[in-house]
């Protein structure tokens, strides 16, 4: 209980041991040494924050700089409390979050990467949120994107907030699919592969029409996803790569490889991706929303108004899809917010405030500030418009995209399946293996990852208990 | 000195007791978690619930041997050490004869210079390497084609990219080896130089019959050395190429900290570590047993 060593009633204020009320607090403890037991509860409700409280928050990335002025927003609309906002870098988050739930350090509030979840709901690290959305007059499941919503879902359960999305599209040259004879945006694979065969005819030698990096898992899944198959089976416990509809998309993708449509380079191999795209190198590139802003920024020749061609040289679309638009999905990326508990988080108190403060980052008009603030795609449908994201053409199309998003397998051991089908998708694209055969091997890698959910599982249906595979 | 020899005996014992201590509480207590670690599949689910733990024995090591990543990862590291080393050690002595050289002068100044690549930061240097290496705006293929020859897509061509790591590598890395060398060098009598000048020996045969052996104890501790370092490799594909393309640069160290950071499986994890401590010690004897019976065959 040293952790929680807040003496309730007491009066004393909260303070970090080398302030002044810690200055004062010594002092106190020396002139009181006679009662010294007095002094020592003193000290100890100095070091251990008791009411009002404190709330930790880590946020990741460049979110952890554009959310400051949020909190303290927050901070002015409930005196007393103070937000600690921790910005740790997306690069190191997953190890450093991992670490921390290991080291029962971890804080009251973060951001998560939506794909994590799954992962940090089995360390049943994070409280199910299904109570308080319950009783909640902001959050509404209705008002999110319901792709979206659904990565924040194991096992029937809430674990997240999203708190912005992404998703990626294709950015494609539009000048140069015009001097191409593309008269508009391609909704089918059949389509798409025509129209990238048009563009090679128009771009400057060495350049390729479609830039997929190899290294990326989202391009392969994204394709992978959209056969309808889903690419687990067996209560996501084997894989499902050499079902016939997953091997016919694993098929038309690495094809684009195999016939020039797209080079086989990883993302860290080309150098300045906006330059490249500028000079028309590449004609397509499938990213997320967070490109919109360096392309306009950093691509040759769009810089200066008065010289600029009659509109922008590049637009976005939403996935073509293997039968046409409607088929066309993608996934849903973006950070959630979510709530830790387990050791250290149980001031009921101190949870509510936590779960005030992600009441506060989502609502509309907060969501809405933090659109401007991030240039993040707002998570709430409702906020596009205040944000002045819904009128934008380059942004509209991820707006279409969001609502067609299909959900990826939500099993913790993602992460490395992930990784798995990069190397099969390198495999099959540089042509050291057959199609046939980097599926199977990535069939039997994702069983071999998978087998101890199959152990759980079967233990699980053994005892008929509680399932060890969320978190209770 | 007239103390019994026991009591000696116990007061070395207690004041060796504060390093044991260390080693014992860091060291050995470690090893053993991580030994044991490797014998159970601990991984995700069981941080949180310690009964989805289980004692699997030898299967980590078994599926390590039978996973072509692992085998792919132990030849990339081979190959990474038993080119790399060689040229490295070849380097630095070579650097540390030209800046030991009476000829030369501002010996500091080169010596600095060389030293420098050693202490800079890895991931900086790493992006301006990226650069050099890059296949249209690179100064590596600008320098090729101005020879004539086509350019090479370095980090993107399985082929490449591990000469290219090693390139990277050997460039970081020989300045440390060259004060070493230096250290050797000065260390070696000026007048065997002298007698062997009288005797009529050319700089070669005063190369190969005086540094040579004056250099075999420190040339044996800079290969050990490098070797046992170049079994770690981890920084140079990690921040260049992420062991890829086509996993070309995945050493065991990576796949190693893939396995227990990324994805949480430290059984696996622990598994791969000490199979790369095992393969590490066997090489270590191994030079050991071939630099002695060297030494015996020169003597003979």
């Amino acid at each position: 209980m040293a952790r929680r060593g807040a003496v309730p009633g007491t009066a004393i204020p909260r303070c970090a041991p080398d302030d002044a009320c810690a200055r004062d607090a010594r002092r106190a403890g020396g002139r009181l040494r006679a009662v010294a037991r007095a002094a020592l509860v003193l000290l100890a409700a100095c070091a251990r924050p008791p009411a009002p409280p404190t709330l930790d928050f880590w946020a990741l990335g460049t979110e952890g700089e554009s959310v400051a002025p949020l909190v303290r927003d927050f901070e002015r609309a409930h005196p007393g409390v103070r937000v600690r906002l921790q910005a740790v870098a997306f690069s190191a988050a997953h190890e450093k979050l991992l670490t921390a739930v290991v080291g029962d350090a971890t804080p009251d509030v973060a951001q998560l990467g939506n794909t994590w979840i799954p992962e940090f709901a089995a360390l049943r690290a994070l409280e199910p949120l299904d109570p308080r959305l319950a009783r909640s007059a902001v959050v509404h499941r209705a008002d999110y994107f319901p792709g979206a919503w659904a990565t924040n879902v194991v096992d029937g359960r809430t674990f997240g907030i999203p708190w912005y999305v992404d998703t990626r599209l294709v950015f494609y040259r539009s000048d140069l699919m015009a001097r191409a004879g593309v008269a508009r945006a391609p909704e089918s694979w059949a389509e798409w592969t025509d129209a990238m065969r048009r563009l090679r005819r128009v771009q400057p030698a060495g350049g390729a029409p479609a830039l997929l990096p190899l290294n990326e898992f989202e391009p392969p899944l994204i394709i992978l996803s959209q056969s309808g198959a889903p690419l687990l089976r067996d209560h996501d416990t084997r894989g499902n790569f050499r079902d016939p509809r997953v091997r016919a998309a694993f098929a038309w993708y690495v094809g684009l490889f195999r016939d020039g449509l797209a080079p086989p380079v990883a993302s860290t191999q080309v150098s300045n991706v906006a330059q490249e795209f500028g000079a028309g190198r590449y004609a397509m590139y499938v990213t997320g929303p967070w490109n919109v802003g360096e392309f306009r920024r950093w691509m040759p020749d769009t810089l200066p108004p008065a010289r600029r061609p009659a509109g922008p040289r590049w637009a976005t679309m939403a996935m073509p899809g293997p039968t046409g638009a409607a088929s066309g999905t993608s996934l849903a990326g973006g950070s959630s917010l979510v709530l830790f508990r387990g050791p250290g988080h149980d001031d009921p108190a101190r949870r509510a405030l936590a779960w005030q403060f992600v009441e506060f980052l989502s609502t509309t008009a907060a969501q809405a500030r933090f659109a401007q603030l991030s240039s993040d795609l707002p998570a709430r449908a409702d906020a596009w418009a205040p944000a002045g994201f819904g009128a934008d053409p380059q942004l509209a199309p991820f707006l279409t995209q969001l609502r067609r998003l299909t959900p990826l397998p939500s099993v913790p051991e993602w992460e490395s399946i992930a990784t798995r089908v990069t190397h099969a998708v390198e495999r099959a694209a540089r042509g050291t293996m057959t199609v046939d055969a980097a599926l199977a091997a990535l069939d039997a890698e994702v069983d071999d990852i998978l087998e101890k959910r199959r152990w759980l599982l079967a233990r699980r249906a053994a005892a008929a208990a509680p399932t060890h595979l969320s978190a209770r | 000195m007239t103390a019994r020899p026991a009591a000696t005996g116990r007061a070395g014992w207690w004041f060796v007791a504060p390093a044991l201590a260390l080693l014992a509480v860091f060291f050995v207590l470690p090893v053993l978690a991580g030994l044991a670690l490797s014998v159970t599949d601990f991984d995700l689910y069981a941080v949180a619930d310690p009964g989805a733990t289980r004692l699997v024995g030898l299967r980590n090591y078994a599926r390590l041997f039978a996973d072509p990543a692992f085998r792919t990862a132990v030849r990339n590291t081979l190959y990474f050490a038993a080119v790399g080393g060689p040229l490295t050690v070849a380097a630095s002595l070579g650097a540390a004869l030209l800046v030991n050289a009476r000829l030369v002068r501002w010996k500091a100044f080169w010596r600095t210079v060389f030293f420098t690549p050693f202490v800079t930061t890895l991931v900086a240097v790493a992006i301006v390497w990226r650069y050099l290496y890059h296949p249209r705006y690179g100064l590596v293929n600008y320098a090729l084609g101005a020879v004539g020859v086509p350019p090479v897509d370095w980090l993107g061509d399985p082929r490449w990219a591990m000469p290219a790591i090693i390139l990277l590598a050997v460039w970081k890395n020989f300045g440390y080896n060259m004060l070493i060398f230096v250290a050797g060098l000065q260390a070696i009598p000026a007048e065997l130089y002298e007698a062997a000048a009288l005797d009529g020996a050319a700089p070669w045969q005063r190369f190969r019959h005086v540094t040579l052996p004056g250099l075999a104890p420190t040339t044996l501790f800079v290969v050990v050395v490098t070797m046992i370092g170049y079994f770690q490799l981890f920084a140079e594909p990690f921040a260049m190429t992420q062991g890829g393309p086509l996993e070309s640069t995945t050493s065991v160290v990576l796949l190693l900290y893939a396995e227990g950071f990324r994805f949480w499986r430290m059984g696996n994890a622990a598994a791969i570590a000490f199979v790369l401590f095992a393969l590490v010690v066997t090489l270590a004897l191994l030079q050991r047993v071939v630099q002695r019976s060297a030494r015996q065959r020169s003597a003979a």
